[in-house]
């Protein structure tokens, strides 16, 4: 299930992220829009998805003036000249899980997006106020640019500013400058069911349960978008092994045929494997204590630095 | 099983007719010999351990028993045999211990229970809570409440300095961790425990105060997973293990029977003899006298005049009466010491029989306790100055282990 419009407002105030709300009829465009909000000041704008050949898709979010030229793009992205296309309707339905002509950067608090490429026109930045829908067409909230950052970066997104308008050539000696914003894997296609249900439960725990949870909650997040990415990909995924027993295995395997090369030159009489092992025998429990010590102090110095990340994301908005 | 579990109340009435031993969590004494641990083992209805046992641990685990467990340290359980049955079907378990944290001076003794208990942790790929209870300390000793939580922290360090997996412990104190499930558990226990019973289990008695009374939930709650519900939310049959000491069974004993009155499992027990003081089992190993026992912070040079002074020897008094009779090692506190700290089998056996039989000199054999005491001393040592302010933060934090079975 996606979230609701509500849901999504709940977490912008839990995340302490200010922002004005108007309801208004539902709108299918941005034309309609200006007329419910258009004289309040703020910055309308449009947002597109688009598909490229490999069915990766990118939320496209500009300000309502600026021209998006799809091809220009499609380059830059380095995706040839005619790589992008609009999405079709099922995409909108089933990945951002929105409503038709309701693309907006908010849609990638859902599960199902988390593979999907979010391009912010630079010009967001410079506007004090900007318009956008919450998940459903007769809602428009208004928000800084630096609020939506922080909302993004809570669902473990770096917001991506892009000036929309240039049109820098690409080729040989210029490679193509938006390439590092082209999804990594191939994202869940409208043909594959999408296998998050068990996630979206997350918000309702943190109404209940204290602060550390919300720490939880946006790890796990994080932790379905690259699982997100890294399931349909072909290759093997790296894995990280902590147990300190391997590791002080592994360093043995490293310097025990050394050692027994060694030891063959200087023509040592007795069982060169049972010296090996006794060796091991004695050197294991030092070993083990000083490896356990830097994997508890590695974990610290992360535990704290994501501590701090996010109690600095929190005063700053 | 109530007939079996005889408390207190029945401890000291044996006592007063035969000076016998008292066993509870605040006072041991033995009797003339020494504690009897079969006696124990009785009048507590736990179970001893035997070699069958041992044997199927090292099998579930694949590596070798522990040395403790070799040598008849840890010595006693109760329903080790069924977890390790559900173990074996792949159910999990996790690990509960804890220390009281009285004094700032950590010896080895105390040290025991965590080693051990790493090792579980280790062999069966399983989660640990450890629970610092400093408000029993501030209810039972004469401190205050900032210096009960400040001893909490310092024993907090020399704990992590044992070697504990960052990503499979929880350490807390009851100060900063009681409240919300963990509250509600302590609660329900309270409730299944008329005061007849806390009388009879731990020797209260009307002058004590209230406190007191009312802590023994505390020690019996970190036994149920729903009081953690940051490590074990949903696993609410999710077995749990407890390495103690043999003294501590009277809290375990009122836990096990509460649990299935409330709807919890019951709590597995893997249980220690004492530890001998340096001047023989008869003394206590006492934080007041610095020279009954090895301290985490002693020199290589103090434990070397601790061994060689106090180190109660049971050789003979003259070279020649030791080579012609030998040493008696039922008394001998190097060789209880060697039985516990030399991990070498062989090694061990081959000291035994030189010595009993008056080949090796009581010197000697101190001089190889030294030595494997300095050795252990010292890396602890190494492992303790590593062990910052942020460590024990994080080790503490309420958070979830994510890969506390892998």
């Amino acid at each position: 299930m996606g979230y609701t419009k509500d849901q999504l407002l709940a977490r912008l105030q839990e995340l302490k992220i200010y922002f004005t709300c108007y309801d208004h009829p539902v709108v299918l465009t941005v034309e309609e829009q200006a007329k419910h909000v258009g004289h309040l000041g703020g910055a309308l704008s449009k947002n597109l998805l688009l598909k490229d050949k490999k069915h990766r898709l990118y939320v496209i979010s500009a300000l309502a003036g600026t021209k998006v030229d799809m091809k220009i793009l499609s380059q830059r992205l380095g995706l040839g000249k005619g790589g992008l296309r609009m999405a079709p309707e099922e995409n909108l339905l089933e990945v951002l899980q929105v409503p038709l002509r309701c693309v907006t950067p908010f849609a990638l608090i859902n599960e199902s997006a988390s593979a999907v490429s979010l391009l912010l026109d630079q010009g967001f930045k410079s506007k004090q106020i900007c318009y956008f829908h919450p998940l459903t067409n007769d809602v428009t909230i208004a928000l800084s640019s630096s609020n939506l950052d922080k909302f993004l970066i809570s669902i473990g997104k770096q917001p991506a500013y892009v000036d929309l308008e240039a049109a820098p050539a690409v080729g040989k000696d210029n490679p193509p400058d938006l390439a590092h914003l082209v999804p990594s894997g191939v994202p869940n296609s409208s043909e594959q069911p999408v296998e998050n249900a068990s996630h979206t439960n997350v918000p309702h725990h943190q109404n209940n349960v204290p602060k550390e949870t919300e720490v939880k909650a946006i790890m796990t997040i994080s932790k379905v978008q690259s699982k997100g990415a890294e399931t349909s990909s072909k290759v093997d995924k790296p894995t990280t092994n902590t147990s300190v027993d391997k590791f002080v295995n592994d360093v043995f395997d490293i310097i025990s045929p050394l050692l027994s090369e060694e030891l063959k030159k200087l023509d040592i009489k007795e069982e060169l494997s049972s010296i090996l092992d006794g060796l091991r025998g004695r050197a294991d429990p030092d070993l083990k204590s000083i490896a356990m010590t830097l994997k508890n102090a590695s974990y610290t110095n992360g535990f704290h630095a994501g501590f701090k990340t996010m109690l600095h994301r929190g005063l700053n908005g | 099983m109530a007939a079996a579990e005889q408390g207190v109340d029945a401890a000291r009435k044996e006592k007063e007719e035969e000076e016998e031993q008292v066993v509870n969590p605040w006072e041991v004494s033995a009797g003339k010999g020494g504690i009897d641990y079969d006696k124990l083992v009785d009048q507590f209805g736990c179970q001893r351990i035997d070699d069958a046992l041992i044997d199927r641990i090292a099998r579930l685990t694949g590596r070798p028993p522990h040395c403790f467990l070799r040598r008849g340290l840890f010595f006693a359980h109760r329903d080790l045999n069924e977890l390790l049955d559900l173990y074996e079907k792949g159910e999990k378990f996790y690990l509960y211990t804890g220390r009281g944290p009285s004094s700032e001076a950590l010896h080895l003794g105390h040290l025991i229970p965590f080693m051990f208990t790493k090792y579980l942790q280790e062999a069966f790929k399983v989660p640990l809570v450890i629970q610092l209870t400093d408000d029993e300390k501030f209810l039972w000793k004469n401190l205050t409440i900032q210096e009960s939580k400040r001893l909490a922290r310092e024993n907090a360090k020399d704990i992590i300095a044992c070697g504990f997996d960052i990503e499979r412990t929880f350490i807390f104190s009851d100060f900063s961790f009681v409240g919300g499930a963990f509250y509600e558990n302590m609660m329900q226990v309270a409730r299944c425990v008329t005061m007849n019973k806390a009388i009879g289990i731990f020797g209260f008695n009307l002058e004590d105060h209230i406190g007191k009374v009312s802590f023994p939930p505390v020690q019996a709650v970190p036994s149920f997973p729903s009081s953690f519900p940051h490590l074990f939310a949903g696993k609410d049959q999710l077995r749990c293990l407890i390495p103690c000491a043999i003294d501590q069974d009277p809290y375990f004993r009122m836990t096990r029977d509460v649990a299935p009155r409330i709807g919890y499992q019951k709590p597995s027990l893997i249980e220690s003899r004492f530890f001998p003081a340096l001047q023989g089992e008869n003394t206590k190993m006492s934080a007041s006298d610095a020279n009954s026992a090895i301290y985490v912070t002693d020199s290589a040079k103090e434990i070397k005049t601790k061994v060689n002074k106090y180190a109660f020897s049971g050789g003979q008094d003259s070279i020649e009466l030791h080579r012609k009779l030998g040493a008696n090692l039922d008394v001998d506190v190097p060789i209880k010491y060697l039985n516990f700290f030399l991990e070498d089998d062989d090694d061990l056996a081959h000291i035994k029989k030189e010595y009993k039989e008056g080949r090796m000199l009581t010197g000697e054999v101190k001089q190889r306790l030294m030595a494997v005491l300095s050795e252990i001393v010292a890396r602890h040592q190494r492992a303790r100055a590593q062990v910052t302010e942020e460590m024990v933060d994080a080790f503490m934090a309420v958070r979830p282990l994510p890969n506390m079975f892998g």
